[in-house]
């Protein structure tokens, strides 16, 4: 009988820098499972960002460029673009990709570039020490927001998803979470169908990934992910937000789930 | 091919289609826009890549992500337009990846004018971006310096793994001239599959290539430092061009000056010579690296009492002229800085002011 579970391939052997109850970890072992599925390693180049993934290069076994702060969807741009038959994917935080790089996220998704981005939201900045990122929670306290994020002083947190559905260009734009095995089986089919759209040549994909940050929320890796379910899943609501398929469909999906 | 006359916007951009570079990311900016426009048409014509990003900072970071990925690639802007991308500049020299920038400088600061300047030189020879970098800084003093300083880019960025800037002023930019693009100055992409993140069936490898700029250990990082000085320190070996004008005379005054600005020298160190008064020139080719040895010679030729340093902004390259000159004489400056080019007869009542 053969091994019916083992390390992906496009995974190297390595242990991370991750904090207990991250779920970084999971995220890139999802990434590493479809590009194994996918047969496509050969040919992938990822892209990683400023914030706590920075080095994850270093746990994954196929080229990668390093982007700076929130300019990885440019990067991914300028790589796809004059390189077509690559796979190319960025990883990137809320920090990252909803605070600097709002301007090249926008402009990259409006344009259909077609590459992936795999958008890791915890609603903090991680690696700089927890400070209030655009996706902070009201009233949650960060280390810039001591007393709790004030939205008549910051705003509410962006849905960064909702967002990029509203953006005219076909795209498949989806959200899903990490927070228990059923809800990371359908992350895992949704990080698939990203990189297939990709693989197809069909549209710019975006897949939205709800994370937990024990370390700078000041948690037990348990009492995260219940503070994520109670707090960020019934704001950052889960589902398909657009499909290049239908348009329509995919705006009444979206929605409905925001209402 | 023979002559043809082009703007020299518009035969920047063939140039380096002719140097076998069909990858052109940019963001419109006067007075630069017409490479964009042109490329725009001639880059699908070609199987090219044409994208205008949407800023340019984000352009710099096109550059960076397809220069990693091992193609050859070029963007255009203006002076405000390249202190945005100073940010991926200093990127793409960390990351050790060839690239062409050409500035077709405009006034500053801030947004300053649209007429031509040479008010970028400290930027782009200094390093307008963060860290200990360098680029190689090459000046054109015609359309067809610009086409040739462009054909050749390509391979002086693949030779060092660092991007090459083509710093011309407004006028370069503007005006039309007869040009021609030598097919000698065609050089062949290198093999980048050593460290281009091309992907790994690319190359038939099974060694995954890594493209990085983040050195968190202290002696890696001085390790990394020490290796781009190296590269920085060949250029000043075997890429320093100039051109010496008038310099076999006896001449009291030596004038430095590049660009467009050394054009209009010329013309006044020839009515000088119509007056019996000879004026000698050297014009740098390459602004990093710098003809230090070449001014200093002639500076020291007996009979030399003064150095002019002509240019289109407040006296940026004086230093350097300084530097070179090490004190044997004083160095003067002479410039405008408005977007107007000083004339001939300007140039020669200053270069007057020294003779006596």
């Amino acid at each position: 009988m053969g091994k019916i579970f083992q390390k992906p391939e496009a995974l190297a052997d390595r242990i991370t820098h991750y904090c207990p109850g991250c779920t970084h970890g999971v995220a890139h072992r999802l990434v590493a499972e479809v590009i194994d599925e996918l047969g496509i390693r050969g040919k992938t180049v990822g892209i990683a960002p400023v914030g706590c993934a920075v080095m994850m290069y270093d746990y994954f076994t196929f080229d990668f460029q390093e982007a700076a702060h929130g300019r990885a969807p440019a990067v991914a741009t300028g790589l796809k673009r004059v390189r077509p038959d690559l796979t190319v994917f960025t990883y990137q935080g809320d920090g990252d990709l909803a605070s600097i790089g709002m301007g090249e996220i926008v402009h990259a998704a409006n344009r259909g570039e077609k590459f992936t981005v795999i958008f890791i939201n915890n609603a903090v900045y991680g690696m700089t020490g927890g400070q209030m990122a655009p996706t902070t929670m009201p009233d949650q306290r960060t280390t810039t927001s001591p007393f709790g994020r004030k939205v008549l002083d910051t705003g509410m947190p962006i849905k960064v998803s909702e967002m990029l559905a509203a953006l005219q260009t076909p795209a498949y734009i989806a959200r899903q979470t990490l927070l228990n095995p059923k809800y990371i089986n359908k992350a895992k089919k949704a990080i698939k169908k990203a990189f297939t759209y990709q693989i197809e040549n069909t549209c710019f994909s975006f897949v939205e990934l709800v994370s937990t940050c024990p370390t700078n929320w000041g948690m037990t890796p348990l009492e995260a992910i219940k503070w994520a379910e109670e707090k960020m899943l019934p704001y950052y609501s889960l589902g398909v937000f657009k499909t290049p398929e239908d348009e329509e469909s995919a705006k009444k999906t979206s929605s409905t789930k925001n209402g | 091919m023979g002559k043809v006359l082009m703007k020299g916007n518009e035969a920047i951009g063939e140039a380096a289609i002719r140097a076998g570079c069909l990858n052109y990311f940019a963001y419109p900016i006067t007075p630069q826009s017409e490479v964009a426009e042109y490329l725009s048409r001639r880059l699908p014509e070609e199987g090219g890549v044409f994208l205008q990003g949407e800023s340019e900072v984000a352009v710099s970071y096109m550059i960076l992500g397809a220069a990693a990925g091992g193609e050859r690639v070029f963007t255009t802007s203006s002076s405000p337009g390249i202190s945005l991308m100073s940010e991926g500049i200093s990127y793409i020299t960390a990351a050790q990846c060839p690239a062409v920038f050409v500035n077709i400088m405009r006034g500053g600061p801030g947004l300053g004018g649209i007429l031509p300047s040479q008010a970028d030189y400290m930027q782009s020879v200094k390093g307008g971006g963060h860290g200990d970098y360098k680029l190689l800084v090459m000046a054109p003093a015609s359309v067809q310096e610009a086409v040739e300083m462009m054909m050749g880019a390509f391979a002086l960025a693949e030779k060092y793994r660092n991007p090459v800037m083509i710093l011309g002023d407004g006028l370069i930019g503007q005006m039309m001239e007869p040009v021609e693009f030598p097919d000698a100055l065609k050089a062949e992409p290198t093999n980048k599959d050593a460290w281009a993140t091309n992907g790994m069936s690319t190359r038939n490898s099974n060694q995954r290539n890594l493209v990085k700029t983040l050195y968190l250990n202290p002696e890696e990082l001085n390790s990394h430092n020490l290796r781009l000085k190296a590269k920085y320190e060949q250029m000043q070996r075997e890429e320093v061009r100039y051109e010496a004008y008038n310099v076999d005379e006896d001449y009291r005054v030596l004038i430095v000056s590049y660009g467009t600005m050394s054009r209009v020298c010329s013309t006044a160190i020839d009515s000088l010579k119509d007056q019996g008064h000879e004026v000698g020139m050297i014009r740098p080719q390459t602004l990093f690296p710098f003809p230090n040895t070449a001014i200093y010679d002639a500076a020291g030729k007996q009979g030399c009492r003064a150095v002019l340093c002509v240019e289109m902004c407040m006296g940026q390259m004086v230093e350097d002229v300084e530097r070179s000159v090490a004190g044997l004489l004083p160095v003067h400056w002479y410039g405008k800085c408005g977007g107007e080019v000083p004339t001939p007869e300007e140039v020669i009542e200053e270069v007057q002011k020294l003779m006596d």
